[in-house]
């Protein structure tokens, strides 16, 4: 092995730049000639446009040029696609009403654009915002789901009847009422999985620019995947063709899934580059972000579980209403259905599941894919749930969990929920993370909080998820439009130095330390001698991007298959250039031996053979050494674990302290031991955030409440505890890296295990159930109503 | 931000002319709560008169039984000063815990009282300890310097040169800190200063800062901790918020009153 290579845990190479305020964001970046948008922007939450009236805001000073939506749709600018399409239970496809990029005839929530403003600066756009004349007839919002649902409600699409974009289901409905119907025991709960404002630290931004003597376009933009914007806002918002469009994504300062979609934004500042026709920046401002960057989460959902005598999982019933604000974003659809209903197995052999979801239109911004999406509101219900039942039928908590686990032995495994888990040891995971927290000496520490008036308590979590968003003809038939292949090239220069080109988008991430590991480790070379290229579809060949925990599990492998195209083809230089038989190459420690002989030749020579040959099988071969590859896994990539939280809570304020947190993460091959246990740390801050401290607040007329962080609660680090975390991983069975993604693993794992813990403080008090975000003040009323 | 004409003041008297002869000025001290209102646009001063300049508006004097502190005294200041610390260490131990490190290191004592938000620890600091107030024109108590919500007795123009505390015999301050700002979902001052016992309660009143008279008759000469704690505040009058409810603030009233009353000893 390389030092550099597979397990090594290298310093992230990136952060040299991140650390010395060398990285280069978009809004570091400027234009010759380059001009200001400013987006003029709803502040109600439901509203019809009568009139815009721009004629004195176009005589402001510095005022270039200001369009509304009607001059985008004169234009015949197409709307804002959804990538994934849904059906209902009778067959028929979701409503996909009109998006517009600027608002047409109705705004439909706070922070929907009416109109751009496009001056010399970014005060003087701003200024002149102020001066538009919006003449709207404000309308009754649709906010709360059911009053949403409700025949009277007002209508946020007008062609949507009460709101409803799709009503799915999953699973074997008769023979789960079967299976409820020869239950002993019905344990049924009522749960909120509350919603998120993503927050990335890096607020979005783009510049749009046009070149009149060519008709290229060039976008800057803040995405998780350029090739998808491309396609996206290219073939169905603007029509460009792909030669000429191309998308640069460069440092990106975190997505969370809030940087997948493809915004409005991108496509009005990309149409507006050609009229003005100058480049023009666009940088949100934070409070910006917290009204438009899609939110995350917010279900409602009733769940039953049927158990027998013995608390064996029968049966498990799921009704979910999934709220997708006002418009569908581009994986809003795909969230609450294949990305939530599919993983109702969670670790369980339960027989029988039925899984139901109503998605609801709201005067709210987007909600779409946010760092999980859709498993960590199933992991929450479920775990909320089994826990729930262990206590009513007086059973552990551990033990109800061992007694229904899938066992090592019974892999693959097809859930009644469509997917096959392809290999893990859910019972090892568990009694791994029992060790760790030392839960056997959980009660002597609960009897000394409470010897100091704080009660103490424990919960856990033992999760699944699916990672990858692939294999392409299994999310087609799930409803994604596009397959989700992901791309490599690997350049091997003549000297043997190597550059890498993935379709992976790294924000945050590390792929420009992990992936040339993954080359360090094929070529035996270290890691200064490779650079990784992404986030630029003039560079790179092709991508699908970086969400769903895929770079590692999709994007790595392609460029193992790249590299492996490499070796072949150096074998083949090499047996030539040493008269040997191909059968008879090795190739280690990045050498080329002929087996039995001290001939060999280094992975530079024979490079240097391949682009500058003298002697070459030029019939056979052709020079250079340069290889592209496409992969599609097997199989998603499951990785699960399980996680266990400690809390003391002080009832007389109702404040909850996280005294322990021990995660132990089934990831498959840990590629870079250090990078995972980031990945994790994040994840978990993000997941005991949404626990505790997150929550995204509405007014009944669409009012963001929390819409700063003077009321939005950002987790931060006096919030968590030292993070016990670990990796106990059974390889991988479904990618030849045998790796399964952690980029999400934290944020799916703890929510649940956090309100088990506060549940189990609080039971001897007779509170049975709490809401997240678990403030303190929620806590001490949950206390105060017991 | 709108435009303004930005002054940078070099005197107290350079600071109040130049804000007496704009049309619609304001000063400017650590700007941690103007520099916000101004880029979200709340707020659009014709002047931002810049008090950062004027050196003899910042530091701590010990004057024996009081101690007094220059309105362009910063939080961290004032948190790290041994004066304070050794002759008032719970005014220390408030500033050290409002906002964090960057606001601590800009935002100053005069603005926060200039300012008046009923969620600010200063105002509790101020009453509790019976400060007065020093501006260029006049000295007022603290009982009568914080009016209502952002409102102060200053007149339009008055500039606050320091705040004089009396040295406590007896002070603690529990704060309960909204989970998002940081800033007071309810603290209380507890104090005995010269025999008087005083209980001030910031974050919770819809008219801020307010001695808590119930709390202080509990309170007692001896700080009885237990019997503050017993004491059932009313939730009339009190905010309400998606932080916090009024019962809930009125429970943390008598919690943290009497958390300070033990810590004061
Ligand atoms: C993130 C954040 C968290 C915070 N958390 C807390 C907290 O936990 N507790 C807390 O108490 N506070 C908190 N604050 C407020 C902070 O402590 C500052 O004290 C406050 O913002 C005002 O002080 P400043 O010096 O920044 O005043 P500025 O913002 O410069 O001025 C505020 C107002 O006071 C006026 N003014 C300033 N100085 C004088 C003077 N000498 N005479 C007359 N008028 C004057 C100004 O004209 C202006 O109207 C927080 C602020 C932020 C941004």
């Amino acid at each position: 092995m390389s030092e550099t290579g597979i397990g090594a845990a290298v310093r992230r190479v990136e952060d040299k730049r991140f650390l010395t305020g060398r990285g280069k964001y978009i809004d570091d970046i400027d234009q010759r000639g380059q001009l200001y948008a400013w987006m003029l922007r709803s502040p109600h939450a439901h509203a019809r446009i009568n009139g815009v009236d721009t004629a004195t805001a176009s005589q402001a000073p510095g005022v270039v040029a200001i369009f509304t939506g009607a001059d985008m749709a004169a234009d015949e600018v197409g709307g804002i696609p959804c990538a994934w399409q849904i059906h209902n239970k009778d067959g028929s496809p979701m409503h996909e009403p009109p998006h517009p990029p600027l608002a047409v005839d109705k705004v439909r929530h706070v922070g929907d654009q009416v109109a751009v403003v496009i001056a010399e600066t970014k005060a003087q756009a701003r200024d002149a915002a102020e001066l538009i004349a919006v003449d709207y007839d404000v309308l009754p919002a649709a906010i709360d789901m059911d009053l949403a649902l409700a025949d009277n409600a007002s209508l946020v699409h007008d062609d949507v009847p009460n709101n409803l974009c799709f009503d799915w289901e999953i699973g074997d409905k008769d023979a789960t009422e079967a299976a409820f119907a020869k239950a002993d025991h019905v344990v049924s709960i009522d749960i909120v999985n509350n919603r998120l404002i993503p927050n990335a630290m890096e607020p979005r931004a783009a510049i749009a620019q046009y070149e009149p003597s060519n008709g290229n376009y060039t976008l800057h933009t803040t995405t998780q995947n350029p090739h998808v914007i491309r396609l996206l806002m290219g073939a169905f918002v603007l029509q460009i063709p792909e030669h000429k469009l191309r998308i640069i994504a460069p440092d990106v300062g975190g997505g969370f899934g809030s940087k997948i979609f493809h915004y409005a934004e991108e496509a009005i500042l990309t149409w507006a580059s050609a009229k003005v026709p100058q480049p023009i920046k666009w940088t949100a401002e934070r409070s910006e972000s917290f009204i438009t960057d899609a939110h995350g989460r917010d279900h409602e959902t009733h769940a039953e579980l049927a158990m027998d005598k013995g608390g064996n999982f029968l049966g498990l019933r799921v009704s979910t209403k999934a709220n997708i604000g006002a418009y569908l974003s581009t994986f809003g659809a795909a969230v609450p259905t294949y990305l939530h209903g599919t993983l109702m197995a969670g670790v369980y052999t339960t027989p029988a599941i039925y899984c139901e979801v109503k998605t609801v239109f709201t005067n709210t911004v987007p909600v779409d894919a946010y760092r999980g999406a859709g498993r960590p509101e199933c992991t929450y219900l479920l775990e909320r749930l089994v826990t729930k039942a262990a206590r009513e039928i007086g059973m552990d908590p551990v033990e109800i969990r061992q007694k229904n686990m899938i066992q090592p032995d019974q892999f693959p495994y097809q859930t009644p929920v469509a997917l096959e888990y392809d290999v893990g040891n859910y019972p090892a995971s568990l009694d791994t993370a029992l060790q760790a927290s030392d839960y056997a000496g959980f009660e002597k520490r609960r009897a000394e909080s409470e010897s100091n008036d704080k009660r103490r308590g424990i919960g856990i979590s033992t999760y699944i998820e699916a990672c990858g968003i692939a294999p392409s003809a299994v999310a087609g038939a799930l409803g994604a439009r596009a397959g989700l292949y992901e791309s490599a090239q690997v350049r091997v220069h003549p000297t043997g130095s190597v550059t890498v080109y993935t379709g992976s988008h790294s924000h945050g991430q590390g792929h420009e330390t992990t992936f040339a590991q993954l080359v360090s480790e094929s070529f035996g070379i270290p890691i200064e001698q490779v650079e990784i290229k992404h986030g630029d579809t003039g560079e790179v060949q092709f991508g699908m991007g970086t969400y769903g925990s895929r770079s590692i599990a999709v994007g790595g492998p392609a460029i193992l298959k790249a590299c492996n195209k490499i070796i072949d083809k150096a074998t083949k230089i090499v047996a030539h250039i040493l008269e040997a038989s191909e059968s008879d190459i090795e190739f280690k420690d990045g050498k080329f031996t002929v087996s039995g002989t001290d001939r060999e030749m280094a992975f530079a020579e024979v490079s240097l053979a391949a682009y500058v040959p003298h002697n070459y099988p030029i019939e056979e071969l052709e020079p250079g050494l340069d290889e592209n590859a496409f992969y599609d896994p097997l199989n998603f990539s499951y990785p699960a674990g399980c996680h266990i939280c400690e809390v003391e809570i002080d009832p007389e304020t109702g404040d909850v302290d996280i005294t322990n947190f021990t995660a132990v993460d089934d990831v498959g091959r840990v590629i870079n031991p250090m990078i995972v246990e980031g990945q994790v740390h994040g994840g978990l801050a993000q997941g005991i955030g949404q626990a505790l401290l997150e929550g995204c607040v509405y007014d009944d007329s669409g009012q963001l409440l929390t819409g700063s962080y003077m009321d939005y609660t950002m987790p931060r680090a006096d919030n968590l505890p030292n993070l016990n975390v670990g990796t106990q991983s059974v390889l991988g069975a479904s990618n030849p890296l045998e790796v399964k993604g952690v980029g999400e693993v934290g944020a799916i794992g703890s929510p649940p295990a956090v309100i088990n813990a506060i549940l189990d403080a609080l039971a001897p008090l007779g509170v049975d159930d709490i809401s997240m975000p678990a403030t303190s003040a929620k806590v001490w009323q949950a206390i105060q109503n017991a | 931000m709108y435009n303004f004409n930005y002054q940078k003041a070099t005197s107290r008297d350079d600071a109040i002319s130049a804000r007496s002869s704009a049309d619609d000025g304001s000063y400017l001290a650590g700007g941690m709560t103007l520099i916000p209102t101004l880029k979200q646009r709340l707020a659009k001063p014709s002047d931002v008169i810049d008090l950062a300049a004027i050196d003899d508006l910042a530091g701590i004097t010990d004057d024996g039984g009081a101690i007094t502190i220059g309105a362009m005294t910063t939080h961290a200041a004032v948190a790290n000063s041994d004066v304070v610390a050794s002759k008032i260490p719970a005014l220390a131990a408030l500033a050290g815990h409002i906002g964090d490190p960057q606001v601590r290191n800009r935002g100053t004592i005069g603005g926060s009282i200039a300012n008046n938000d009923p969620a600010a620890d200063y105002p509790a600091g101020c009453v509790g300890l019976n400060a007065t107030i020093i501006t260029n024109k006049r000295e007022i108590s603290a009982d009568d310097f914080f009016t209502d919500l952002f409102e102060t007795v200053l007149e339009d123009g008055e500039l606050i040169t320091a705040v004089s505390f009396p040295v406590a015999d007896k002070a603690a301050y529990a704060k309960f800190p909204n989970p998002a700002s940081r800033y007071a979902i309810v603290g209380v001052m507890v104090a005995q200063t010269g025999g008087e016992t005083r209980a001030a309660v910031t974050g919770a009143s819809q008219s801020g800062v307010y001695r808590a008279a119930d709390i202080e008759a509990a309170l007692g000469d001896g700080l009885d901790a237990a019997a503050a704690k017993a004491v059932k505040v009313s939730a009339d009058g009190l905010n309400s918020d998606i932080h916090a409810s009024a019962e809930y603030r009125a429970h943390l009233i008598s919690i943290m009153a009497s958390r300070a009353a033990t810590a004061a000893g």
